[in-house]
Order: C-alpha cells, then sequence, then structure tokens
C-alpha cells in the first residue's frame, strides 16, 4: 500500500523534479493559500436580471420577495400553480420562518417519500444562475435530490457575480462542509437520442426565491 | 474490458457501413457543435481562459507530486482515506476489499471513465455484488450489455426503439409490462427503476472532474443529478480517480469548470456541479460514513515523463470527438476500448501499447479541428504523429506500408527519377479517369475506394503545372 505510494510519487518526482528552485514548496504552498487571481468574465450591472436569465436557461424559475414575510404565500402560488398540494418538507434550517398556516410544513431530512422540499440556500450565483447549497445537520443534502420539486430560498444578500466570490465567503465561513451543490436548473437528461426530458433522477423543478432581509441565521446569513 | 483495438480496420470498415448508426452520430455531432458555438460565442473571454486552463494544467502537471500530496493530506484531515493503484488490478483490489469489509451487496455507479478503464464492473460483479449504473446512458449500456461509446453521452449509438426494447426485457420481471415509444415514457420508468435502488444500495461509486488539493474535496458534473444520489445515499461513497485530476484551489477548478460544460455539451454549466468533501459530519443525515479516494496511475506517471504529457491536460470533455470526421463515420466502439475519437487515439496506444493499439494514430485525417476546439489545447494530431512515428520505427507498420513508403521515400530524394515517373503515372490515371473525374475502384487500392472515390488527376503533375505558369518549358 504505502509501496505503491511511494512508487508512484517516485516516478512522478523522477518526471518533473528537474531543476526546481530551492523554496519551490515555500513557493506552491503559497499558490494554494493565496488562490491566484484568474479571469472572471465581464458580467452586466444587473446582477438579478443576469441570475434569472442564467436559471431560467438551464430549465429553472425565480421570483424576488421584498420580505420573508411573503415567503409562504409565494410557495403556496407557486405549488397552487403547479397543481401540487400545499404540503412540504423544509430543512431545519428554516425553522425561524413564519410558516403561517396557508402551507403544511414538516421539518427534517426526506427518505424520498416528500413531493416538495424547501432548502436555504448559501448563496446564488448571477453568471451561471446557480444556487449554492451547504450540506449541514440544518440543510441536509437529500433535500436537494429526492423530491419532485425542489425551492429554494436565498437571501438576495447572498446574490454574487461570480463562482470565486463564493469561496472568498466560504473561506470566511471556515469549515468546507461535506457537500456544496451548486444547483442550475431541475434534474434533465438527453441520453435518449440527444432528446432533452427534465426530471432524470432528481427535481422536475426548481424554482429559487430570492428574498431581501431574509435574516435567518446559519451559512445562510450574511457572513462577508 | 478486454481492448479489441487491434480489431480496429475492420470494426471501422464494419462501423463505417452502418447506415442508422452514421445518422444517429450526424445528429448527434451536429448538435453538440452547434450549442458549443453558440455558448463560446456568448463567452468574449473563452479565448484568454482556454490559456489559462492549458497553464493552470502545465502547473499542476509540473508540480503533481506536490499536488497529491497535499490533497491526500486535506482528504484526511477531512476524515476521508486515500488509496493508490499502480494497475487497474489495484485499483478493483482496493474497491473489492472495501466492499467485502462493509459487507456490501448492491453497489450504485456514477458515470466515470476510470471505473471502464480499470473494468471495475465486471470485477465486482465477480465478487457476487449487484453493480447498478445510474447515469441513463450508462445504465442502457449495462443493460444492452455493450461499452460506452462516447465519453460524455454514452449511449449516443442507441435508438430510443432498441431503448425501449432493452427496458421491456429488463423491467418486466419488476412490474413494468409495456414496451414504451415516447422519450419522457423511457426516461421516467428508469427513474422509477433505479430510485430504489439508490435508497437500497450499500456502496456508491463516483468518478471525480477534478480533485481540489485545498480542501481535499472532488467535483462530479452531472445533469441528471444520479451521481449526487450516488454519494448522498449509500452509507460509503468510494471515489475513482486517475492521479491527474487534481487542481490547487476552488479557484482554479472553477475556471476549468468554465471551459468544462461549455466544450462538453454545450451548455453554460451543467444542473449540478457537486464538491464532496469527506464523510458526513456529527450530527448529519445524511452522506456516507466512509469516504474513500482510489488514485489510479495505470501508466500516466510514463506519460508525465515523456513526450505524451500534454495528453494529461485532457478534461475528458468530448469536443475533439464531436467535431471529428472520423469519429462522426464510424462511431465509439470501433476504436475498441474506453476511449475513442482523437484522445482515445491519443490515449489508448499510450496504455495499451502500439502494437495492440497502433491503428488508431492512423484514422486521423490531420484537419486539425480536434485540437483546435480542445478547451485544453492539447495538440492532438501531433500527438497521433507522433505515435505514428514511433509505430514506423518499431517496424509495427504492415509491411506493405513500409516498402511503398520506402520506394516513395527514395523517389522522393532522387528528382530526376522522380519527376518523369510522376508524370508518366499522372498522366495515365488522367486519361484513364477523364470521363467521371473519379475512381470508383483501383486495385490495390480498395480500402480507400470502398467508401469514397478517389478524384482522378488533372493528367498533369504539379512540378509541370508550376512551370507552365511561369512560362518555364
Ligand atoms: S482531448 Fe481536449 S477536446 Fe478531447 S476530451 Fe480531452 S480536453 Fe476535451
Amino acid at each position: 500500500m504505502g509501496a505503491t505510494r511511494e512508487r508512484i510519487l517516485g516516478r512522478i518526482r523522477d518526471a518533473v523534479a528537474d531543476g526546481r528552485e530551492s523554496d519551490w514548496r515555500a513557493e506552491l504552498d503559497q499558490r494554494v493559500e493565496q488562490a491566484p487571481q484568474l479571469i472572471r468574465p465581464k458580467l452586466p450591472d444587473d446582477l438579478f436580471a443576469c441570475f434569472s436569465e442564467k436559471l431560467v436557461l438551464g430549465g429553472g424559475t425565480c421570483e424576488r420577495l421584498d420580505a420573508v414575510s411573503q415567503v409562504p404565500e409565494a410557495i403556496a402560488r407557486f405549488l397552487k400553480t403547479n397543481e401540487l398540494a400545499p404540503k412540504l418538507r423544509a430543512a431545519p434550517a428554516l425553522q425561524g420562518v413564519v410558516w403561517g398556516d396557508v402551507l403544511h410544513v414538516n421539518f427534517g431530512n426526506t427518505r424520498g417519500d416528500d413531493l416538495v422540499s424547501v432548502t436555504p440556500a448559501f448563496c446564488a450565483v448571477a453568471e451561471t444562475g446557480s444556487v449554492v447549497l451547504l450540506s449541514s445537520e440544518e440543510s441536509p443534502t437529500s433535500l436537494n435530490f429526492l423530491p419532485d420539486v425542489h425551492i429554494v430560498i436565498v437571501d438576495m444578500k447572498q446574490l454574487v457575480p461570480h463562482y470565486e466570490d463564493v469561496w472568498e465567503k466560504l473561506r470566511v465561513f471556515g469549515e468546507v462542509p461535506r457537500a456544496i451543490n451548486f444547483i442550475t436548473g431541475p434534474s434533465k437528461t438527453a441520453d435518449v437520442e440527444q432528446t432533452l426530458q427534465i426530471g432524470a433522477h432528481g427535481p422536475r423543478n426548481l424554482h429559487v426565491l430570492l428574498v431581501s432581509d431574509l435574516g435567518i441565521d446559519g451559512p445562510c446569513a450574511d457572513s462577508a | 474490458m478486454e481492448p479489441h483495438s487491434h480489431d480496429f480496420k475492420k470494426n471501422a470498415a464494419q462501423a463505417a457501413g452502418d447506415e442508422q448508426l452514421r445518422l444517429a452520430l450526424a445528429k448527434a455531432q451536429d448538435g453538440f457543435v452547434g450549442k458549443r458555438a453558440e455558448v463560446v460565442g456568448l463567452l468574449p473571454e473563452f479565448e484568454p481562459l482556454r490559456e489559462q486552463g492549458k497553464t493552470i494544467r502545465n502547473h499542476v502537471l509540473a508540480n503533481l507530486d506536490y499536488y497529491l500530496e497535499r490533497y491526500e493530506a486535506a482528504v484526511q484531515k477531512q476524515g476521508g482515506q486515500v488509496h493508490w493503484a499502480e494497475t487497474p488490478e489495484d485499483a478493483q483490489n482496493i474497491v473489492r476489499d472495501i466492499c467485502k469489509r462493509v459487507d456490501a451487496k448492491l453497489v450504485i455507479k456514477g458515470k466515470s471513465m476510470i471505473s471502464e478503464e480499470v473494468a471495475l464492473n465486471e470485477a465486482l460483479e465477480g465478487d457476487g455484488l449487484d453493480v447498478v449504473e445510474s447515469d441513463l446512458g450508462e445504465y442502457i449500456l449495462q443493460l444492452a450489455k455493450e461499452p460506452p461509446s462516447h465519453i460524455i453521452a454514452p449511449a449516443i449509438h442507441k435508438t430510443k426503439a432498441q431503448i425501449s426494447e432493452l427496458f421491456y426485457n429488463a423491467h418486466k420481471k419488476l412490474g413494468f409490462n409495456k414496451k414504451l415509444d415516447t422519450v419522457p415514457d423511457l426516461v421516467n420508468e428508469a427513474r422509477q427503476v433505479l430510485r430504489s435502488r439508490y435508497l437500497e444500495a450499500d456502496v456508491g461509486i463516483t468518478g471525480a472532474n477534478f480533485l481540489i488539493a485545498e480542501t481535499g474535496s472532488n467535483i462530479i458534473v452531472t445533469n441528471e443529478g444520479n451521481g449526487d444520489l450516488s454519494c448522498t445515499l449509500p452509507r460509503v461513497h468510494i471515489v475513482t480517480a486517475s492521479i491527474e485530476k487534481v487542481v490547487p484551489t476552488l479557484d482554479d477548478a472553477s475556471a476549468l469548470l468554465r471551459l468544462l460544460a461549455r466544450s462538453a455539451t454545450g451548455q453554460e454549466i451543467t444542473s449540478y456541479t457537486t464538491f464532496s468533501t469527506g464523510p458526513r459530519r456529527a450530527g448529519d443525515s445524511d452522506g456516507p460514513e466512509e469516504y474513500h479516494v482510489v488514485l489510479v496511475d495505470n501508466g500516466r506517471t510514463e506519460m508525465l515523463a515523456g513526450t505524451f504529457r500534454e495528453m494529461l491536460r485532457c478534461i475528458r470533455c468530448g469536443a475533439c470527438m464531436n467535431h471529428c470526421p472520423v469519429y462522426g463515420a464510424i462511431g465509439g466502439h470501433s476504436y475498441g476500448w474506453v476511449y475513442p475519437g482523437p484522445m482515445g487515439s491519443v490515449l489508448t496506444p499510450s496504455f495499451l501499447g502500439l502494437k495492440e493499439a497502433g491503428d488508431l494514430a492512423h484514422a486521423c485525417t490531420l484537419n486539425g479541428r480536434c485540437s483546435s476546439v480542445c478547451p485544453m489545447k492539447i495538440p492532438l494530431p501531433d500527438l497521433l504523429r507522433e505515435h505514428r512515428r514511433r509505430q514506423f520505427e518499431a517496424k509495427l507498420t504492415p509491411k506493405v506500408a513500409n516498402y511503398a513508403l520506402a520506394g516513395w521515400g527514395f523517389l522522393a530524394k532522387h528528382p530526376r527519377l522522380y519527376q518523369p515517373l510522376m508524370a508518366l503515372g499522372m498522366k495515365m490515371m488522367g486519361l484513364v479517369g477523364r470521363r467521371k473525374g473519379r475512381f470508383r475502384s483501383m486495385p490495390l487500392a480498395s480500402g480507400w475506394t470502398n467508401t469514397r472515390d478517389l478524384p482522378a488527376p488533372q493528367g498533369e503533375t504539379f512540378h509541370h503545372a508550376w512551370r507552365k505558369r511561369r512560362g518555364e518549358k
């Protein structure tokens, strides 16, 4: 086991180590620890418009809300339009939201018997129209993949231009969670005759609510 | 899988005559090429991003020992385990041992080319494990008992009718009794069948598009979400990855991701891009209890030391095969092993040797489209030429070709002989072929004329025409 590792690394060293400066290791340490400045595509000024356009391109939908108090109504409306019962499984992180009585909300994880899930997101990325979800006890990953309809709530303040902005926030946050999911639209496949089909294994619907002043704790709160 | 690259000529000739395959390939290539061109057109920074991507990958390869060690330390810090495999057998044994130890019965798999390369399914099935591919394309092929014919669209060669037949036969026993004829119905049935498998599986195996040294994460990129279910629900997650997949930081990975989806499917991003790091954390209600990574060498360290190092920049996007006229004419199976198209023609002889796969390098018109779209700017035609050169040097090219080339070489070095002989030859061919302007068949050249016409010469050599133009006699 250890011998295999040594043989592989040894062969790599034989192939590449010639002519290294004496401080090469320190240089590489620095290259990793201070992430390099790389090209970021230029984006339009209106990040929300960009986000929404890209998300729709990926097959998702979104709406913008002024306050967290509008969330339950917005979800109820969305479910009604899609002819779904007002019943959902929400991530424990969303227990602080005042849900009222328009929806029947259960908190916790799913084993696949919930049709609709609602989860918080860490960020939304304008560049690609993606929401970024971090796994935790409060936001289990199964909720992002097993239900038919996935509704994501994200604070407007967390709408960032590029992927790299997410990494900057994550580094401030400190921990690397077990799963970081960039989600951009519903599950889809083109494996049968290159014909696009929505709902391969995961959600058939992705709906994002961007809320001004979400005001909930945890990884979704503004950490920057 | 057993390589059949030595049968390349025969397989390619057969495939070139398969009308249904040709239509399927043409449709797929048109789609991929068009969509890629569209999204690349939307990103003015695409060319600088390509150059930057190339620089990042070169930097990694030049410091691969450092980044692998750093990656390994980061995985361990997060509670994961890293295993090193020199050969396909090593990789198989590592995975088999883990499955045995955790008493696995059912293994669910996300798409992974490296697991095809090390023939993992066969090894696990040999141990009596139930192995289920979850990517729809791979699932279809598993039912058909066929290898993938494209690295990102593995079932590109299968028609709806064939898939319907496969599903009908396989799902009957599960209570699905209808023959389906629409794409939504087929996808939906697979969804239902596979859903319970994710929940029952003990072990999930996925590949990795990248490994990140900074955090110890692996990235998988899918549209279906199958990879995510495979690494979230089972008790154990095993990542199979080749050693060159590592990148320094999350930022480097992002820079490469900007190129990957655009080059592969012509999307700006796929539905799911997932960074998995270690096993479940305290308090988590899902995620694997164990997280393993199997790092596979299988010949890559030798490539790193030689001319083919540049090939290790490859991010497996498939653009080169989508733009290759030869792939479009013969499909992926002709190449006889795991990797088809231009990248396969470079990789396969490097992994399996020129004796097995040397012929692949000759199925190239050197038109250069592959390298002009390759996001990593890999000089694929140059590398193919290098295989040809080595094959010739090792005297592995067919005798007839060697004699013919030697004869031509002799003549080319003796212009006094070459010019009159060529003039005579062109005159003869010009006379014979004048009426139609082309030859439908030709003695000794049926390999050419069976699948295409040879244009007839005008009856004059270039030298002659050139002299005439310049007014010389
Ligand atoms: S060789 Fe280039 S174009 Fe082909 S799969 Fe690799 S990265 Fe993509």
